[in-house]
């Protein structure tokens, strides 16, 4: 009796330890171990497209791998990183809140020199070897910083502008165009107020655009002469700013706010950081049906969008078998579709079986009324050094202080 | 004997554990955000003391005006709404244009900020519904015009979105403070004196009524100070007010920023200390100033036209929220609506039947944690209350300060510290800690809308119930309980609303897993779709509206035999 009470505890004791011990180099002892886990999944919960594909993903991974997926929908991502850090503060080096996050590139710096990330795991992902990461280096650099396998990729973006085609012919096709174009049509564009992230990307875009030492953007700012590479655009931004909503006197504050000025009729022109975003906003009565989109003719900046794991997550077995789902091709196609999110993916066709590539070709209802734009030529994001001094330079220009 | 054990027992804890739920949470989480403040948060590297922080926060542009910004729409906002519910109430006490309004206070006060001041800046945006409304016929505008307005400069705008939301909860509070400072009584003998309405409540009610109405008036300019949402939605951006600023600091990527941030915070706190003792130094003047008025004799005071200023006013500010409701409900139905289209058409059931699914659980969740948050505060703030019958004194003047921490120190300032306190302790983020923290802002409200009610309560009551033999649970439940159950209920559909109302520490108590109606809504703001987020708004201000229905009506019921308890009654 006391004999068999004394396995029992023993046997008892040790269960908690098998559920979670997992090694990296043995993929199905991290499925083993994710069984039963609930991954708490912090995610921007703005988009309802984006949130019904991440419920998606919840039935799938609930079904294949026995895992409960959680959304936590935040509004900005910097509340799920003070998390952490709050947690780090507080020495909680296991039991984490955040098991999952879906970063951008400055939260993704923020992070890593904070040491608050879970790694290096990406690239031992099963899946992560269909994106061929060597012949499409972006999957392992966000914002130029390298990722070194603590972020996995799991969707790009593009800068895409649209206009509304009931009022505009033929809408601006470069940068020194649109200058052009809004002396034509005063009050009819604008852009979101850098620091804002598709404010400081028409920045970079203008910048890449206008000056002529566009080599130098892609070094540290502090090799560069500053004033001397940025002076088109500044010269660029005076001539432009009287000629924009609100005389440059006022700023939207992000790419949401300009699409509800597009919705309303204030503005005629406007871009945003996700391809497919115009089919959609049409799709969800927020956009003018006669919507359509393009990208500039020189190309424009793209990036990719990753998820990382915190250093402290509870369910980092859970969280590693779903970052393996997103990057498989099922995943990745359904993501991709128009109808349901329009994500691009970051697989590599050439990876991919044709069976599988099929899947890829699909393209929902959306497409067959507004055909998203052919994505152009990806210009690379700047060395993230430049980002500061240029939204600093821009606050003490313009900034209505 | 053992009961009355039993009861003394209680009634001897509650009011420490009231004490403790309010003090601890706040003053540690302040503490979580002072040491930062003067550079002390080893994670990010600060190891030692120092006043860099304070520096950078002095050398941020326009800091001089942001904090101006807080300030002046703060006190212009509870003052004009003050002078307004003063005026009306004295000019209409009683008239069936009183009892009208009356009805519809209920419903009014139980619009959450957030929805309020984005069906308000809906109606006045350029492309909004009043522009609409002479557009292009009148104006001949194609497009909408390119005026900046909501978000003026001036913070005009902020001021009309909290007076709309500040009117309603100070009348809602004056009701039950005029029956406890007898104002029927009061209005009778100064009318038979020859007074003119208005001047018979000014010279003969007011000065009873304030002393009652004070807490909520502290209440309301802490809160206007310090607002976050409201702000976010009408205020200016170029700069934005203080704590519109400290959130932006505090969300900040760049983690050196949280020092400032922490500075920020505590400059807001001190902001609104600032505000308060600018108002109790007005108080003051302006009772000094009225003594030899109230005694001078004279029966009337320019009635009529004061009269018409606050019935306009009343008129607008009640035409203003109802649009801006309309407004929320129209783009809940809207297809795409272009400019100057003044009803969309076709409507669409599309955004609500899309929104259903996802609304049930978000609703749950929120009735969950508001009506646990609720209960907890009522039994706490009765308990607390009732030990002061007992010991026959009311509360000492430092409880009585504690019980205004949650509502003075502004949530940004100790929110950040709370969660690092959390996880120290082990409190694991969720339902729990979010019921919790719910509970420090709801209590304070169920105090204040009950203490005073509570404490009118003529002891005379219970002391003829003793003197009967009824033992001190008989006579506080069937004695003082009925007595007072509509103030009661009001006081639980304040907290209840105070409850659903709450964003920041929904997010970060619950680490983002507890999702309310409110959470929903602010993340979807964020997303920019007027439809879904008009369709939040619309359910956040349904769940306390029922509430505040419940509380008017049960009363109701209960004493349809007794209609002297009702309130209002004079």
């Amino acid at each position: 009796m006391t004999y068999s009470r004394g396995l029992l505890v023993a046997v008892l004791s040790l269960l908690p330890t098998m559920g979670q011990a997992y090694e990296l180099s043995d993929w199905d002892s991290v499925t083993a171990a994710a069984r039963g886990q609930t991954v708490y999944w912090n995610a921007w919960g703005g988009d309802p497209r984006t949130n019904a594909y991440i419920d998606w993903v919840a039935e799938q991974v609930d079904q294949r791998y026995g895992i409960d997926l959680e959304h936590v929908k935040v509004g900005d991502t910097g509340e799920a990183v003070t998390r952490v850090l709050a947690e780090k503060a507080a020495d909680n080096e296991d039991r984490g809140a955040v098991d999952l996050i879906w970063l951008n590139g400055e939260n993704f710096a923020a992070m890593k020199e904070n040491d608050l990330l879970y790694g290096p795991w990406a690239e031992r992902l099963p899946n992560f070897s269909l994106t061929a990461p060597e012949q499409n280096p972006e999957v392992r650099e966000d914002f130029t910083l390298p990722v070194e396998g603590y972020e996995a990729p799991w969707g790009r973006a593009q800068l895409t502008f649209y206009y509304d085609s009931g009022r505009v012919d033929a809408p601006p096709r470069s940068i020194p165009a649109l200058l052009d174009w809004a002396k034509a049509n005063p009050g009819r564009f604008t852009y979101p107020q850098p620091p804002a992230f598709l404010g400081t990307t028409f920045l970079k875009q203008a910048l890449l655009a206008l000056t002529e030492q566009r080599e130098a953007l892609y070094a540290p700012v502090g090799e560069a002469d500053f004033e001397a590479v940025t002076a088109p655009l500044w010269d660029y931004l005076d001539r432009l700013h009287p000629y924009l909503w609100r005389e440059g006197e006022r700023f939207p504050s992000g790419g949401p706010q300009m699409r509800q000025l597009m919705g309303d009729g204030a503005l005629s022109l406007a871009f945003t950081f996700t391809p497919t975003a115009p089919a959609a906003g049409v799709l969800d009565y927020q956009l003018p049906p006669t919507t359509r989109s393009y990208i500039l003719d020189g190309g424009t900046l793209g990036n990719v969008h990753f998820v990382a794991i915190p250093f402290n997550a509870q369910h980092k077995a859970g969280a590693l078998t779903i970052a393996n789902f997103l990057l498989s091709p099922e995943a990745q196609a359904r993501k991709q579709d128009l109808a349901l999110w329009g994500d691009a993916t970051v697989l590599d066709m050439s990876r991919l079986s044709p069976d599988q590539r099929e899947a890829f070709t699909r393209d929902g209802r959306a497409a067959e009324s507004l055909p998203p734009p052919s994505l152009g030529k990806t210009l690379r994001e700047p060395h993230p050094s430049w980002i500061e001094p240029l939204e600093q330079a821009w606050r003490q220009r313009y900034g209505a202080q | 004997m053992t009961s009355a054990v039993a009861y003394r027992l209680v009634v001897g804890v509650l009011p420490w554990l009231t004490i403790a739920l309010l003090s601890v949470p706040v003053a540690a989480g302040t503490l979580g955000a002072l040491a930062p403040a003067f550079g002390w948060l080893p994670v990010l590297g600060g190891e030692h003391l120092t006043l860099v922080p304070w520096r950078q926060l002095f050398a941020v542009p326009g800091l001089a005006d942001m904090a101006r910004l807080s300030l002046v729409t703060g006190l212009a906002s509870t003052a004009l709404s003050l002078v307004l519910v003063v005026l009306f109430l004295g000019s209409f006490l009683g008239t069936p244009l009183y009892r009208r309004i009356q009805r519809w206070l209920s419903p009014l006060l139980a619009v959450p900020h957030a929805a309020a001041a984005i069906g308000l800046a809906f109606l006045l945006t350029p492309s909004g519904w009043v522009v609409r409304g002479f557009s292009p016929w009148l104006s001949g505008w194609a497009y909408p015009p390119d005026y900046a307005f909501p978000g003026d400069a001036w913070g005009l705008s902020l001021i009309l979105g909290l007076i709309i939301k500040e009117v309603p909860f100070l009348l809602l509070m004056s009701l039950a403070a005029l029956v406890q400072c007898q104002a029927g009584e009061r209005l009778r003998v100064a009318r038979s004196l020859g007074y003119r309405p208005l001047t018979a409540f000014l010279k003969g009610v007011m000065p009873g009524l304030y002393p009652l109405l004070r807490l909520p008036v502290y209440a309301v300019i802490a809160f206007a100070t310090s607002t976050v949402d409201v702000a976010m939605i009408l205020g200016p951006t170029t700069p934005s007010t203080l704590a519109v600023s400290v959130v932006g600091w505090l969300n900040d990527p760049a983690l050196s920023m949280r020092f400032m941030a922490s500075a920020g915070a505590m400059l807001q706190l001190l902001l609104t200390l600032a505000a308060l003792l600018i108002w109790w130094s007005l108080e003051r003047l302006v009772a000094r100033i009225s003594r030899g008025w109230c005694r001078d004799g004279r029966r009337h005071c320019g009635e009529r036209w004061l009269g018409s200023i606050a019935w306009l006013a009343m008129r607008t500010v009640l035409g203003l929220m109802m649009s801006a409701l309309a407004g929320l409900a129209l783009w809940s139905v809207a297809g795409y609506w272009p400019f100057p289209q003044f009803l969309p058409w076709p409507p669409t059931v599309h955004n609500w039947l899309n929104a259903a699914d996802d609304l049930i659980a978000p609703v749950w969740q929120t009735l969950g944690v508001a009506l646990t948050a609720t209960l907890v505060s009522v039994v706490m703030v009765l308990g607390a209350l009732e030990a002061e019958t007992q010991r026959r004194r009311p509360m000492r003047p430092w409880a009585q300060r504690i019980l205004y921490l949650p509502l003075l120190v502004p949530s940004v300032a100790f929110l950040f510290g709370l969660v690092m306190i959390q996880a120290q302790v082990g409190i694991r983020p969720g339902l729990g800690a979010v019921i919790i923290g719910h509970a420090v802002f709801v209590l304070p409200y169920v105090f204040l809308s009950l203490a005073e009610s509570y404490r009118r309560l003529d002891p005379r009551w219970s002391h003829q119930a003793r003197s009967l033999g009824a033992g001190p649970w008989r006579v506080f439940l069937r004695v003082r309980l009925p007595l007072l159950l509509a103030p009661i209920l009001t006081a639980a559909a304040v907290g209840f609303a105070v409850s659903v109302g709450q964003y920041l520490p929904t997010i970060l108590l619950g680490a983002g897993r507890v999702v309310t109606v409110t959470t929903e809504a602010v993340s979807l703001a964020s997303g920019g779709d007027r439809r879904l987020t008009a369709i939040y708004a619309l359910v956040q201000l349904l769940l306390p509206a029922l509430g505040f229905l419940l509380a008017m009506r049960v009363p109701r019921y209960v004493f349809r035999r007794r209609r002297g308890l009702l309130p209002g009654a004079d």
